[in-house]
């Protein structure tokens, strides 16, 4: 049995000495370097571009705008990133939109040449201020669907009704920032594009740079190793993606484009900031009887995205009305795009902070209010939950906390200087289950390879996947190793909405059985005998494939649980809060490896805490532009940042979700966090703040007092 | 540390940067300086010493250390994650100390050992810190573990392993975004009770 098993990273050798090849690491021999021009301008057009300066620079090759580009064709977001495609045309919908790109044959001399690109703007009015846009916010459809969605009658139940708290909640712009830049080097050869690309889908990217190229996606394929993390910025297909294979097949000759971090600000998305209202209703015994979440978000002029932060609301709690609403305030900035954790992660930011002032209202113990709301099935859909064991990982994390020896009253404990407050939250994400496609194979030597075109982000499937096989076929898992990343190998799904163990992993499981079936077929009935009926058949290798295609209709609502404990400290007089520890426990059905679940969920409660006190992205409204596009203006959480981190899985098998019994975790460790921490800061101080992050500025008023 | 501090910013400033190079003192008689057109633009023969193996190269005065590595030498384990000295992502060691490579000019290198995360291991033999960072899982997309292994490595040879704070305050430098933070304090931790320090 190796599922279940806390094994070591397979690739750990391979990352730890610097052999594991990412994608700017890829040597293409005689490759070319591109370098992007961005606008400085948030609106406007282009009065006058002058490409002759850097076309007369040393090493340059091309100089690519929007008056030599060639017509790219008409997007939809998704699957692009943004329904703006690069140098098609003078008009700049945001700063930091491609406006030249520099081709020359080193990095230097194309970075050089680009600084030389002379662009004279027609500037025009611009709307980058969310705030001061909300009034304008509009209706607009949540991937093709409806922006509003309601059960029972919300009215009636908001009215008649004996406790009611309502406030409005805030969450800021933040950006992705995976350690590794995106980078893609595209190579040209007979009518056929090759492209190396650091993207958490290959297929997709494939499908979809084949749509804007207009080309077969047969003569396109997208390759990598290795990705270093992605977090929702690799997932859909960017311009500068379009424009390094746009620029190879163009020059005919290999193109390496990395973005600079400062670009990776404006190119590939971020999570736009939300204004949400939530109101509450409930009974004096602390019965829910009404739950209204109203978001407003931050959109773009440059394509479609609106992030559903209401979507999970429904489903949290046994309350006979729900309404959530979504409105969108369209702004001349770079497309939002999903960033861990979408949906629930910027949700239940606000609802599970009402939830708390609902506790306080009532005078109940916020776990109590929970467990009092408790549903077995989901509202929104009237099924049953696949399975949620989210009883036991409220009772196993108050266990493990301690949370029966906090004491009710805000401010009422303390560590010398510190005040110390203690949060709960309840966290929820959805599940997203997708076909896939696997091919397995074990040859005379006895090894066995898994092939199917899924990435490694660093969720570990170069682990997991092996183990899956080696449990099916009963062999050691250090026989058993992977070949990804590739759009020639079987299709698997992008690695986005933590759908990648569940759906691929299903389908290494059915290829693995398959085998097996055909192993015993050859004559080989145990583990020993493989190799020697392989080499009986007299061929190399004995091959099975393998897929997984969730059913249409679902009988069951499907949905990964966690409960999220965080303790704060903060200094009296110098009001920095800062997190002491956090104890989140989860029910994601079955574990496949708990050593890398574990760091799974660890990094996510990391990211919690940078949502809750360190991460955003301002705005300077001056000039239209993000303030910081650097990692010293913005803050993510350091080493130094994090306490004690204690997470842990109520385990069980989810015989509805998928053969395996195992549902998604990559994005749950991130929710509920930054509500759990902002309910331990009001417990602290017994100051409510209301946005997130949240920063010394807003607990001043409490060292002010206190003086 | 060299007699002269070529600051990347110097080289960077065109003109600047040729009158700086002129004035190297004797630094390697090999140090010599063509100009290959273009504003400012001019090459230097440099000799590396990466890992033990000394490297001769004709570099763009502009290249920096990480660059040069990646670009040139195919050493592409030392990562490029902000170019900017934010992330450790591009840490090495020069003469046993960690420095950011993308805060390096290549030329300022020159003459100096320079150890990288592919020169860290005893042939298949892994450095022990490398071993714990596998043991304890303190990565995940394993993008800026070069940078924090070679961070780890100097961390403990300077002397600040010995406590969990420690530890956290002297590996803060090095970002991970994957956030494999307490991974990544208890493999430094272990590596060190290892090498008995
Ligand atoms: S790349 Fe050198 S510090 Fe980030
Ligand atoms: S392991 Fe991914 S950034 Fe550190």
């Amino acid at each position: 049995m190796s599922i279940g098993q806390a094994i070591s990273r397979l690739d750990g050798s391979r990352k730890v000495t610097g052999r594991a090849k990412y994608t700017a690491d890829v040597e293409v021999e005689g490759a070319l370097h591109a370098v992007l021009v961005p606008s400085t301008v948030p609106s406007g057009t282009i009065a006058a571009i002058d490409a002759a300066p850097a076309e007369d620079a040393p090493g340059v090759v091309r100089v690519f705008t929007h008056l030599n580009t060639p017509k790219l064709a008409e997007m939809t977001n998704p699957p692009a990133g943004q329904t703006i495609m690069p140098l098609q045309g003078d008009r700049i919908f945001y700063e930091g939109q491609p406006v030249a790109m520099v081709i020359a044959d080193t990095l230097e001399r194309a970075t050089e040449a680009a600084r030389r690109v002379q662009v004279t703007y027609r500037n025009e009015p611009f709307a980058t201020d969310f705030i001061a846009g909300l009034d304008r916010a509009e209706a607009r459809p949540l991937f093709g669907l409806p922006p509003d969605s309601s059960v029972g009658d919300i009215e009636a139940a908001l009215s008649g009704t004996n406790v009611r708290v309502e406030s409005v909640y805030g969450t800021a712009d933040r950006h992705h920032n995976p350690m590794e830049p995106a980078a893609v080097t595209a190579l040209w050869q007979d009518g056929r594009l090759e492209v190396y690309d650091a993207v958490q889908g290959v297929v997709d990217t494939r499908n979809t740079l084949a749509l804007a190229l207009q080309m077969e996606p047969q003569n396109i394929r997208v390759r990598n190793d290795f990705v270093g993390g992605g977090f929702g910025c690799k997932g859909w297909l960017w311009p500068h993606e379009v424009l390094a294979a746009l620029a190879a097949r163009e020059l005919s000759r290999p193109v390496k484009l990395v973005l600079t971090r400062a670009q990776s600000y404006t190119s590939h998305g971020y999570q736009p900031a939300s204004r949400q209202t939530v109101t509450l209703a409930a009974r004096s015994d602390g019965a829910l009887t009404g739950i209204r979440h109203q978001s407003v978000l931050a959109g773009s002029l440059s394509g479609d995205h609106v992030e559903p932060s209401g979507w999970g609301t429904p489903a949290l709690y046994a309350s006979p009305a729900t309404q959530a609403t979504h409105r969108v305030v369209r702004l001349n900035r770079g497309n939002p795009t999903p960033m861990r954790a979408p949906l629930e992660g910027v949700g239940l930011i606000a609802v599970e902070i009402a939830m708390d002032e609902l506790a306080y209202e009532l005078g109940i113990d916020p776990l109590a209010l929970r467990l009092r709301n408790y549903t077995e099935i989901d509202p929104a859909e009237g099924k049953p939950f696949s399975s949620k064991k989210l009883r036991e990982c409220y009772a196993e994390g108050a266990r493990r906390f301690g949370w029966s020896s906090r004491t009710v009253e805000p401010r009422s404990m303390r560590d010398g200087r510190n005040l110390i407050g203690q949060g709960m939250a309840t966290a929820l994400f959805r599940t997203f289950r997708s076909p896939a496609k696997v091919r397995i194979g074990l040859d005379q030597s006895g090894e066995v390879l898994i092939e199917t075109s899924t990435q490694e982000i660093g969720t570990g499937v170069y682990t997991i996947f092996p183990q899956i096989a080696a449990d099916v076929l009963q062999m050691p898992v250090e026989r058993v190793s992977l070949s990804l990343g590739d759009t020639n190998l079987p299709e698997s799904p992008m690695n986005a909405g933590s759908r990648a163990t569940l759906s691929t992993g299903s389908a290494v499981q059915d290829a693995a059985a398959k085998l097996k079936a055909k192993l015993a077929e050859a004559g080989a009935t145990t583990p020993d005998g493989y190799a020697e009926a392989v080499a009986r058949q007299g061929v190399d290798r004995i091959e099975a494939e393998g897929d997984w295609t969730p059913p249409e209709e679902a009988t069951h609502a499907m949905y990964s649980f966690g409960a999220i404990f965080a303790e704060v400290g903060v200094d009296e007089d110098i009001p920095i809060p800062r997190v002491r520890r956090v104890v989140g426990v989860y029910n994601a059905g079955r574990i496949i490896n708990p050593k890398t679940a574990r760091s799974q969920m660890t990094g996510g409660v990391v990211w919690g805490i940078g949502q809750a006190l360190l991460e955003k992205s301002e705005m300077d409204q001056q000039h239209g532009r993000f303030l910081s596009k650097n990692l010293a203006g913005y803050l993510v959480p350091v080493n130094a940042d994090v306490p004690e981190i204690d997470v842990s899985f109520v385990d069980d098998f989810d015989e509805h979700v998928g053969p395996l019994g195992a549902r998604g975790i990559g994005e749950l460790g991130a929710i509920g966090v930054g509500a759990a921490i902002a309910n331990a800061v009001f417990h602290a101080t017994g100051i409510r703040v209301r946005e997130v992050p949240i920063r010394p500025e807003h607990l001043l008023a409490m060292a002010q007092s206190s003086y | 540390m060299s007699p002269i501090e070529i600051t990347r910013r110097a080289l960077l400033e065109g003109t600047a940067a040729t009158a700086m190079i002129t004035a190297l003192p004797d630094h390697g008689a090999s140090a010599q300086q063509t100009p290959t057109g273009g504003a400012g633009e001019s090459e230097l023969m440099v000799r590396l010493q990466i890992n033990g193996k000394t490297h001769s190269l004709d570099l763009d005065i502009r290249s920096t250390l990480v660059d040069t590595l990646r670009e040139r030498l195919g050493l592409t384990g030392t990562k490029k994650g902000c170019d900017r000295g934010e992330c450790g992502a591009c840490t090495v060691h020069i003469e046993g100390r960690r420095v950011l490579a993308c805060m390096t000019l290549a030329a300022a290198a020159e003459g100096k050992e320079i150890t990288t995360i592919e020169g860290l291991a005893d042939g298949d033999t892994l450095h022990p810190v490398q071993s714990a960072f596998i043991g304890h899982d303190a990565f995940q997309c394993g993008f800026c573990t070069s940078g924090q292994i070679m961070s780890a490595v100097a961390c403990i040879r300077e002397g600040h392993a010995g406590t969990e704070a420690d530890i956290r305050e002297f590996m803060s430098g090095n970002l991970c975004r994957c956030s494999a933070y307490p991974q990544i304090v208890a493999a430094v931790k272990s590596a060190a009770q290892i090498q008995g320090i």
